[in-house]
């Protein structure tokens, strides 16, 4: 137990994730990643498109199993999915035959927990997004942003431990994206999570996280990790105008900038 | 105003009408519409029905085989207030509709549960697959004679035939239902905590739910071809019977007015059953009325 108090929230050893193509072909998504992430730390992922950002998030949940390395979460390998762990996904992953509020007591009940009393906890999440008037609407009612909230309620409810967000709002458009950043970190500064957060953009990445690592072109390793030492609270529409914002941005683009044009490259071949 | 308001209106407002004039219009046009829609059907019909009684009156066709609608209605009115030879309509309809409605539960019930089954295992899914297909490439009427050998000539004949003709349809749309389930959706319940007990209630099976209601739809009609098929075949009651009777002393207004008695069946089913989906899937999005 004392072994696991002290561990990292995530540790992700030289692992390698490899898979079959339809056609039966071995491809390798990710290659000899590794990567920490402490307890209460905001570690955001930025690489291309496409290069396996998404497979180290499935490799934390227990979703997918690396085929090399090993994969820990608080301390204990992997086996199977943790119920410390949260997912926001980047489509959108809510029941559409279900309540806002049916919605979000979804976990709570997965989890056996009383209907009262997961209703309750769901009333107070939708309250915390500023939902509560729509609790009886259906998903389909909502606008995206209000969607992208549903969905974040309905992982935080659960009290997660570890949060992984998964591009969770590249659909969105900007005005909305900068208003749910602001909505994250507050969420984010009250549960005190450990948060790995994929993106494939570099200012959304900057402006939430304490560290962010730059993947490879795929198959994708960690090619060099920032530590953004910018204070919280961050107001995130206007931190994108400081300097050291910008510094950080231009640095790590030039850096960035060499994998996009490879994997472009690649692509265009 | 803007140009949007005034495309609604095709341009013949003038700048400056109010919002609740173009509400009103729009609505005027809407209703205006409507009543044009209902006009045409009801015309095409009164058109149909006069040219068939007129033709065969004048026997541009054979009225001996064709009857006239007259005819059709006069044979419906004297079994609904005297009988028909075999006993009263009532009778023949409730019997045929129990076979329908017997085929048609047992069949979706056991169509959903093994569509979901096999959805849900893939290594059943591949095995059993094979059978389902050679079964399925069955004509289904053709089962008909082994069914009344078998189980008789009373109701069990006609609901198995009722049950294999709908099972196959539920069943395959049911595992295609299954099979199309949202993969985030389903790796988002498993990550909230769902058991795979959970998994298959709450989320696969309520989205396979629009593909079942599809298949429901059309499945009704096909539980009532199984039952009269099973009833030509060999009976003592129903519809199917009638119909069978109808043709043996050369009576034409009969089987028309057989026929039609199945269609008011048929369409009121349809209509249970969208009015039903329309309360369970109430989640779904309506679709925008367009301002014409």
């Amino acid at each position: 137990m004392a072994h696991e108090k002290n561990a990292p929230a995530i540790e992700l050893i030289n692992v390698s994730r490899r898979f079959l193509s339809p056609t039966g072909k071995s491809l390798t998504a990710i290659r000899d990643f590794t990567m920490t992430v402490e307890r209460g730390e905001f570690v955001a992922v930025v690489g291309p498109t496409g290069c396996g950002k998404s497979t180290t998030l499935n490799l934390v949940t227990g979703l997918a199993s690396p085929s090399a390395g090993e994969v820990r979460v608080m301390g204990a390998p992997v086996k199977g999915i943790d119920p410390r762990i949260g997912f926001v996904f980047q489509t959108d992953a809510l029941f559409p035959w279900r309540t806002v509020i049916e919605n979000v007591m979804a976990g709570p009940l997965f989890r056996g927990k009383p209907r009262p009393q997961a209703q309750v906890a769901a009333r107070d999440w939708l309250a915390r997004v500023g939902l509560s008037r729509f609790e009886q609407h259906y998903p389909h009612q909502l606008s995206g942003g209000m969607r992208k909230r549903v969905a974040l309620a309905q992982t935080f409810i659960n009290g997660p431990e570890v949060l992984l967000m998964d591009e969770p709002f590249s659909a969105l458009d900007v005005q909305t994206r900068v208003l749910m950043h602001e909505e994250l970190l507050r969420l984010w500064s009250e549960a005190r999570a450990s948060v790995v957060f994929v993106t494939h953009d570099l200012e959304e990445a900057i402006a939430l996280a304490d560290k962010v690592y730059v993947l490879t072109a795929g198959p994708a390793t960690v090619k060099s990790v920032y530590t953004i030492d910018l204070p919280r609270p961050r107001v995130v529409a206007d931190i994108r105008y400081e300097q050291s914002f910008i510094d950080y941005s231009r640095t790590i683009w030039a850096d960035l900038k060499e994998e996009v044009e490879t994997s472009y490259a690649r692509a265009a071949a | 105003m803007t140009d949007a308001a005034i495309d609604i209106s095709a341009g013949s407002f003038k700048p400056g009408t109010s919002d609740a004039e173009i509400e009103a219009a729009a609505a005027k046009a809407a209703q205006h519409r409507r009543r044009a829609v209902i006009f045409w059907r009801l015309a095409i019909l009164v058109v149909f029905l006069a040219a068939w009684e007129v033709a065969g009156r004048m026997a541009w066709i054979d009225p001996f085989f064709y009857a006239t609608p007259s005819a059709i209605a006069l044979r419906l009115y004297e079994w609904v207030t005297e009988g028909t030879s075999e006993g009263p309509l009532w009778y023949h309809l409730y019997v045929t509709m129990e076979e329908s409605v017997l085929g048609f539960v047992s069949g979706s019930v056991a169509g959903i549960i093994i569509g979901v089954a096999l959805g849900r295992n893939r290594m059943a899914a591949d095995i059993f697959s094979i059978y389902i297909k050679v079964i399925n490439s069955i004509p289904r009427v053709v089962l008909a004679p082994i069914f009344i050998m078998i189980l008789g000539l009373g109701l069990a004949s006609k609901v198995a035939l009722a049950f294999i003709m709908v099972f196959f349809v539920v069943f395959h749309n049911a595992f295609q239902g299954v099979r199309e389930a949202d993969r985030a959706m389903i790796a988002n319940a498993r990550i909230l905590g769902a058991s795979d007990w959970q998994l298959t209630r709450s989320v696969i099976v309520p989205s396979a739910m629009s593909w079942i209601f599809a298949s429901l739809h059309v499945s009704f009609g096909f539980a009532i071809i199984g039952a009269i098929v099973g009833e030509f075949v060999g009976s003592r009651y129903g519809i199917g019977l009638l119909i069978n009777i109808a043709k043996g002393s050369f009576d034409a207004a009969g089987m028309y007015a057989a026929i039609v008695v199945i269609m008011v069946v048929a369409l009121g089913a349809e209509y249970l059953m969208t009015m039903v989906e329309n309360r369970v899937a109430k989640w779904r999005p309506q679709p925008l009325h367009e301002t014409q």
